[in-house]
């Protein structure tokens, strides 16, 4: 008798079992590719490393001159500034047509002809490798590159416009073509969550007279944001780790006076001379950056949709 | 059915294509593969050799070493000279040559943003763990960084691969200057020196000075006041003085009295600021631009629709910047003169170091000696490609010959390179070099363009330079 739940629990137990196994592969590439870099990182940034030339220097350990050096230069709060406005630039557009595009292609009245079409059209800009699109456009975009030519010919101007040596050109651009390189995207992500609406909301909503603009703001977009903060904050950790872009359009030198160097191409200048130290204590700061935005968002959204529905079940009691 | 015999078309060239491809790809490894072998024994390479892999043993300069000769460099100028003047090498494919049965593998990484030397360093610092077939066998250096390299083991004297004093009698002395360690032991030899001067283009001269003539040019450009008001003069005529103020740079920071580090604190020397101030003024005044050197916008200059009256550089910068051998370029008829400039200056060179640890020391030292001390292979450079080289015998002979260079309109100049070379003044050289000139000049961009303050660039120039070098100061 003893025996029958025993045999019950280790079969509970078997089917566990296979739960960890299936994990095994996921958790071992974790700790391999994750979890030990990111333990090195730190281990890394306590000590003074580097070459000098074909000299190595250290590690000798330093314990926290490393953060200092870094805090006390300030230039992590500005790059740190860079990285956001041009993600901003970039994000609040790609936001913008990525919802609109979405709301339009799953909308069943608009019935959007070729949309299959349209959604591999702004997709394939994401397809193209960040570097060689930027330095199309850094082609596009020379002093004497075809934009400058064409817009001398109109008129527009009568010299050509330095684009990359003005902070808003610059900037400009790196948001212009993160916006244009993610914001298919991001409609495609958008427009899997609207359709994942259930249909008799919207139905529901016509037959009340409710008109587009009112669907899409009183029920597309409440419901949307679950998708909305997964969007935001890949988007967000993305943007903080800009790096191909800017670093191939300014090649590497953040044109014009380090106005467009994001954290990360402040990270890869320590690499000429190898400085795992330094590039260790700001990829630390980087971490501590990203959570705290992250978690920030992730706060504001959920505290939002709380919010949202209690109004909403005080509106149905009334 | 033609919608049939089309896919079955497409479907064809498509397996056709992927198997084009497989095809290149998969010889590339073979090759490999068969590389290690190679150096343990010979007869069994051949016979993991693919077909294509013809063995010619007895034409190989020494039998016993290695069948890979591998080159670190940064553009394909020793390339060319190598294809063009060192006798039994021929050109495989874009990275690859043959010497006898030796392979030569070109391993060539830009300069920009320290790629060379990065990829160079990693692959040094591996030197000696590598296959015989992997270590690099040679490698080139400029003299912004030649001392990195001199003062290290990674490098071996050049009398081991028996070159003798006797060889190197005619090199021009700041040649081996430059890459003498601080034992006294030379570790480099260069097949050309690089007293630079300024190119001007014969046409905007006759049309704004009134004559193309060196003399006549010179003495609107003897110094730099003189080349402001003459750029003055250009401007009205709508052209430029120069490209960008980062073509004078060079001028100028040749002519320092003091190094760019002092112990480990970043020095900005008096002749470095004249470079500012004046720079600041030509741009102000919309006399020169500020492109990159190298950039397209930069080289606009060197055809003729684009403007620009003068350039500064050494003789290899003709050969190897000036697109001379295209359609509607300055020099294709000889449209630039050459004249001293405002200062004399000398600008980079190339040297050839052997490695440490090479497994192909003969064939290395014959590249080095034919290259770098045969009068004869000398010449035929400064024939074929108007470079200047480092040979005074060979020089001084051409010199009072009827050579002329076709790109500078039919006039010698070796007299004036050899006045230059004498003139170079290496003493304040440091191993930050490279680094410091191109952050300054980086920096420097910002103030010319009002992006920001001269202070403000210069410490924009401190923090680059501290994120290269560390262990330095401001």
């Amino acid at each position: 008798m003893a025996n029958g739940p025993k045999t019950g629990n280790s079969r509970v137990v078997k089917y566990n079992k296979w739960g960890y196994i299936f994990l095994i592969p996921f958790v071992l590439v974790y700790l391999v590719f994750q979890m030990i870099p990111l333990i090195t990182t730190i281990y890394n940034s306590f000590f003074e490393n580097y070459m000098s030339g074909l000299k190595q220097i250290g590690p000798n350990f330093i314990g926290l001159e490393n953060y200092k050096e870094i805090v006390s230069n300030g230039d992590l709060i500005n790059y740190t500034r860079n990285t956001l406005i041009m993600w901003v630039l970039g994000f609040v557009p790609q936001i913008f047509f990525s919802l609109l595009l979405g709301a339009w292609f799953s909308d069943q009245r608009l019935r959007v002809r070729c949309a299959g079409f349209f959604k591999t059209v702004i997709y394939l800009p994401n397809l193209i490798m960040a570097a060689s699109f930027a330095m199309l456009f850094f082609t596009l975009f020379a002093d004497s590159g075809p934009i400058n030519t064409t817009l001398i010919n109109w008129g527009v101007f009568s010299e050509p416009y330095k684009f990359l040596e003005h902070a808003a050109g610059s900037r400009g651009l790196v948001a212009f073509m993160n916006f244009l390189m993610w914001f298919g995207n991001t409609t495609i992500l958008l427009m899997a969550g609207m359709m994942g609406i259930d249909g008799s909301l919207f139905e529901a909503a016509q037959v009340d007279g409710a008109t587009s603009t009112q669907v899409f703001f009183r029920i597309t977009l409440p419901l949307l944001r679950p998708i909305l903060l997964y969007v935001m904050i890949t988007s967000l950790i993305g943007g903080l780790q800009m790096f191909d872009v800017p670093q191939v359009l300014t090649n590497g030198k953040g044109n014009p006076a380090r106005m467009s160097m994001t954290l990360i191409m402040y990270l890869n200048n320590h690499l000429y001379s190898k400085n795992f130290g330094m590039a260790g204590a700001l990829s630390v700061f980087l971490f501590i950056i990203t959570g705290i935005l992250s978690l920030l968002v992730y706060r504001f959204s959920v505290r939002d949709n709380n919010a949202d529905e209690v109004k909403k079940r005080s509106r149905n009691k009334a | 059915m033609k919608k049939k015999v089309l896919s079955t078309l497409l479907a064809t060239a498509m397996v056709a294509s992927l198997l084009a491809g497989c095809g290149s790809q998969a010889a590339a490894p073979a090759a490999d593969a068969a590389a290690p072998a190679a150096t343990e024994e010979a007869a069994p390479a051949e016979e993991a050799a693919p077909a294509d892999e013809a063995p010619a043993e007895e034409a190989a300069p020494a039998g016993d070493e290695g069948k890979i000769l591998n080159i670190y460099c940064w553009n394909e100028e020793f390339k060319s000279r190598l294809t063009d003047h060192y006798p039994g090498y021929e050109e495989v494919d874009g990275t690859t040559g043959k010497i006898g049965d030796v392979e030569v593998k070109w391993n060539i990484t830009p300069s920009e943003n320290n790629a060379y030397q990065n990829n160079l360093d990693a692959a040094l610092l591996k030197q000696a763990d590598a296959s015989a077939d992997e270590k690099i066998d040679l490698f080139l250096v400029e003299a912004d960084y030649a001392l990195k390299y001199v003062d290290t083991d990674y490098t071996e004297a050049v009398s081991d691969f028996g070159l003798t004093d006797a060889d190197l009698a005619e090199q021009y002395d700041y040649t081996k200057k430059i890459v003498t360690d601080s034992n006294g032991v030379l570790k480099g030899v260069s097949w050309q020196a690089c007293p630079a001067i300024m190119f001007y283009n014969r046409e905007i001269a006759k049309e704004v000075l009134g004559s193309d003539e060196a003399d006549k040019v010179q003495e609107q450009v003897k110094d730099w006041a003189a080349f402001k008001a003459t750029a003055d003069k250009l401007k009205d005529a709508g052209y430029q003085a120069c490209s960008s103020v980062n073509d004078t740079f060079r001028v100028y920071s040749n002519n320092v009295s003091s190094k760019w580090v002092d112990g480990d604190k970043i020095n900005i020397d008096k002749n470095i600021e004249n470079w500012v101030n004046d720079s600041k003024a030509l741009v102000d005044a919309g006399e020169a631009g500020t492109h990159d050197l190298w950039s397209d916008d930069w080289s606009k200059g060197f055809f003729k629709d684009g403007k620009v009256f003068a350039y500064f550089g050494p003789a290899w910068f003709i050969n190897f910047c000036m697109s001379c051998d295209q359609e509607g370029s300055v020099g294709i008829d000889g449209g630039w003169g050459a004249t001293v400039g405002p200062q004399p200056f000398f600008w980079g060179g190339t040297w050839i170091c052997g490695a440490t640890g090479t497994d192909n020391a003969t064939l290395v030292g014959d590249i080095m000696k034919t290259m770098t001390c045969n009068a004869d292979v000398m010449k035929e450079i400064v024939q074929k490609d108007d470079d200047f080289a480092n040979n005074k015998k060979a020089m001084a002979e051409m010199a009072a010959s009827d050579y002329t260079s076709k790109v500078l309109g039919g006039i010698n100049p070796l007299p004036m390179y050899m006045e230059g070379a004498e003139k170079i003044d290496l003493s304040n050289l440091s191993a930050y070099d490279q680094g410091c000139n191109e952050s300054f000049q980086n920096s420097m961009k910002d103030y010319f363009l009002g992006n920001a303050t001269y202070e403000e660039a210069l410490d924009t120039f401190y923090k680059s330079v501290v994120e290269k070098y560390p262990e330095l100061t401001y």
